[in-house]
């Protein structure tokens, strides 16, 4: 009788075990299956296209059957620079400016803004870019006021959140002892954070950044707003441009066969690009951890020598 | 030692006020905080200021037409979609956070393959996980634009998110009650559902509050599985918009831009609510545990 219930006990306790490690591998499983259907429907059209006419081909004329995209990688590319330009110096400063200048009772309040801003929809920020940038733009350069400028310092407003908050951690993560060192020195306090503080935090920047440019390169419906979508070589800083994702969001609802077929090698384009951004991105992570370890260990070692001499 | 540090502090403010790179250094950082913070005010301000006088009570009116852009089958359909978003999301989210943190031992090949798994997902464009979900569910599976290819897809886009929070929450449990569990006899199953779900549940329930605020914001997965139609909708096999969605809609058309005034109004203010109750449920728990 005892024995029975152990036994029921062992398979209740193995089932649900099962269960954990079953819905642990869904998110594996989601990886996979995401992988198989963008590639499967996507590299035969790019075969069918020609690689090299569809990577590096000028012209998107879906009606004459011309599928080249490069005008559109160009645009990615264009626009996530511009965001960095524009977003870049502002979040590496406002996250110095939250960790190391920042009053108590003043952080108690930025912080929120800085957090509410990651938690607007980007609907919301095209929108804005619609009413507000576009107009701007406009009566300051002329033309329509859409274009690679615009999408820019929209893309550069909304990859600052993520910015300041993986910024300000890392360089809280920087010692203290860093700082009082420099200011033993003689330094200023400004000195001390941007000549001590900021290169020690170098690694967690880098990785901020990164992680802006992946967001910056996936954004779409604030980009559709604001780009102009013109899926041409763009001549100047204010002409209009598609980007890889404002490509698909704009064509897919209509397209047929090869069309559609070369909008999700659109998408495999573009899932290649994050792909090589997370790599980039978690390399950057396990060096840091690396170099902790070693730190770690030189420590210890250190500490060790110290009692033998002792 | 704190006098001392004190004397520094006096020291290093007399060199500053001689250092004009040190100043210009300062204003710089003190200009930038600036205008992060006014860009965030001023496009709250801007879309409340404006949004605010077009909240009308038509707009909330039961049926959409032509005439009315009422949103509030849209909000009905966001609520709808959240839901069903969750249901599939949060088991599989929770179960998996338990076996990566209670069960699987410490340097598992496994536990590292599914952290990079869920590391991609939480970098895929939305766009992608759109064009997936049409691709799997629309069209591979014979969903036709519908609530469930919509839900579907938004559950595996929330479930890094659900996992990652769920996990921090987990192994913010002390080992000792698990301890004390296992020392009074119960079993790792007891132990888990028990012991340390109802103590990790703050936690868990505000990454839950969290991915909510994504499911609402989220438009750019949704155009192509849950499709436009601005119903609400009879099951789950049928095309619904939810708010973001239909907030594009009016913003394509181009014609109804108070409307889409209105609606960025409630948008704004359904997502930041999610995220501030998010926080409250966080902060709750850290007073809990301090």
């Amino acid at each position: 009788m005892n024995n029975n219930k152990y036994l029921v006990n062992k398979i209740k306790e193995n089932a649900m075990k099962s269960l954990f490690f079953i819905c642990a591998l869904a998110s594996v499983v989601a990886v996979i299956i995401i992988c198989v259907f963008i590639f499967v429907n996507g590299l035969p059209a790019i075969g069918e296209i020609g690689v090299f006419d569809f990577l590096f081909g000028k012209e998107w004329r879906p009606s004459h059957d011309k599928y080249g995209i490069f005008s559109m990688i160009v645009g990615s590319i264009y626009v996530t620079a511009g965001a960095i330009i524009i977003g870049v110096p502002i979040g590496l400063l406002c996250a110095i400016f939250m960790a190391k200048f920042c009053p108590r009772w003043l952080y108690k309040i930025v912080k929120p803004l800085i957090e509410l801003m990651a938690g607007i929809p980007s609907i919301v920020y095209g929108f804005f870019g619609i009413v507000v940038i576009v107009p701007e733009v406009r009566s300051f350069f002329g033309g329509s006021g859409k274009g690679i400028l615009t999408a820019s310092i929209l893309l550069g407003i909304m990859i600052l959140p993520t910015l300041v908050s993986v910024i300000e951690a890392s360089l809280r993560a920087v010692p203290n002892s860093y700082y009082e060192g420099a200011l033993a020195l003689g330094a200023t306090h400004e000195r001390s954070v941007f000549c001590t503080i900021v290169p020690a935090a170098k690694s967690g920047i880098m990785a901020g950044i990164i992680l802006g440019i992946g967001r910056a390169i996936g954004e779409t419906m604030a980009v559709v707003m604001v780009a102009g979508n013109q899926a041409i070589m763009p001549e100047k800083i204010t002409s209009g441009i598609r980007t890889l994702t404002a490509n698909i969001v704009l064509e897919m609802g209509y397209a047929t066969d090869l069309h559609e077929d070369a909008l999700i090698a659109t998408a495999a384009v573009l899932f290649v690009f994050i792909l090589i951004i997370n790599v980039s991105f978690s390399l950057l992570k396990k060096d840091k951890k690396d170099k902790k370890k070693k730190e770690k260990k030189t420590k210890g070692a250190v500490e060790q020598r110290g009692v033998v001499n002792a | 030692m704190h006098k001392m540090l004190n004397n520094l502090h006096k020291v290093s403010n007399k060199i500053r006020e001689k250092h004009p790179i040190s100043i210009l250094a300062r204003m710089f950082v003190y200009l930038s905080a600036a205008i992060a913070v006014f860009v965030v005010l001023f496009l709250l301000g801007y879309i409340f200021a404006n949004g605010i006088p077009n909240l009308s009570p038509k707009l909330f009116e039961w049926k959409y037409s032509t005439e009315n852009n009422s949103m509030l089958p849209a909000i009905i359909n966001t609520f709808l979609m959240m839901l069903l978003t969750l249901i599939i999301a949060v088991p599989i989210g929770v179960f998996s956070a338990i076996y990566m943190v209670e069960y699987a031992k410490r340097g598992n090949k496994f536990v590292s393959l599914v952290r990079v798994t869920t590391e991609t997902l939480s970098g895929i464009p939305s766009i992608v996980y759109g064009l997936f979900g049409y691709l799997a569910f629309v069209i591979a599976l014979g969903w036709s634009y519908s609530m469930m290819a919509g839900a579907v897809t938004l559950a595996i886009m929330v479930l890094p998110l659900i996992m990652r929070t769920t996990e921090e929450a987990l192994l913010a449990v002390p080992d000792s009650f698990r301890e004390g569990s296992f020392g009074l006899g119960a079993g790792k199953k007891r132990t888990v559902f028990r012991i340390i779900l109802p103590s990790a549940m703050p936690g868990i329930l505000s990454g839950v509050v969290l991915a909510a605020g994504r499911i609402v914001g989220e438009t750019a997965a949704l155009i192509f599985t849950a499709g436009t139609v601005a119903k609400v909708p009879e099951d789950v096999f049928s095309s619904s918009r939810t708010l973001a969605v239909h907030m594009y809609c009016l913003l394509n058309e181009g014609l109804y831009m108070e409307d889409a005034y209105a609606t960025a109004v409630v948008l704004v203010v359904f997502v930041l609510g999610m995220n501030g109750l998010s926080k409250l449920i966080a902060g709750k728990l850290g007073k809990a545990n301090g």
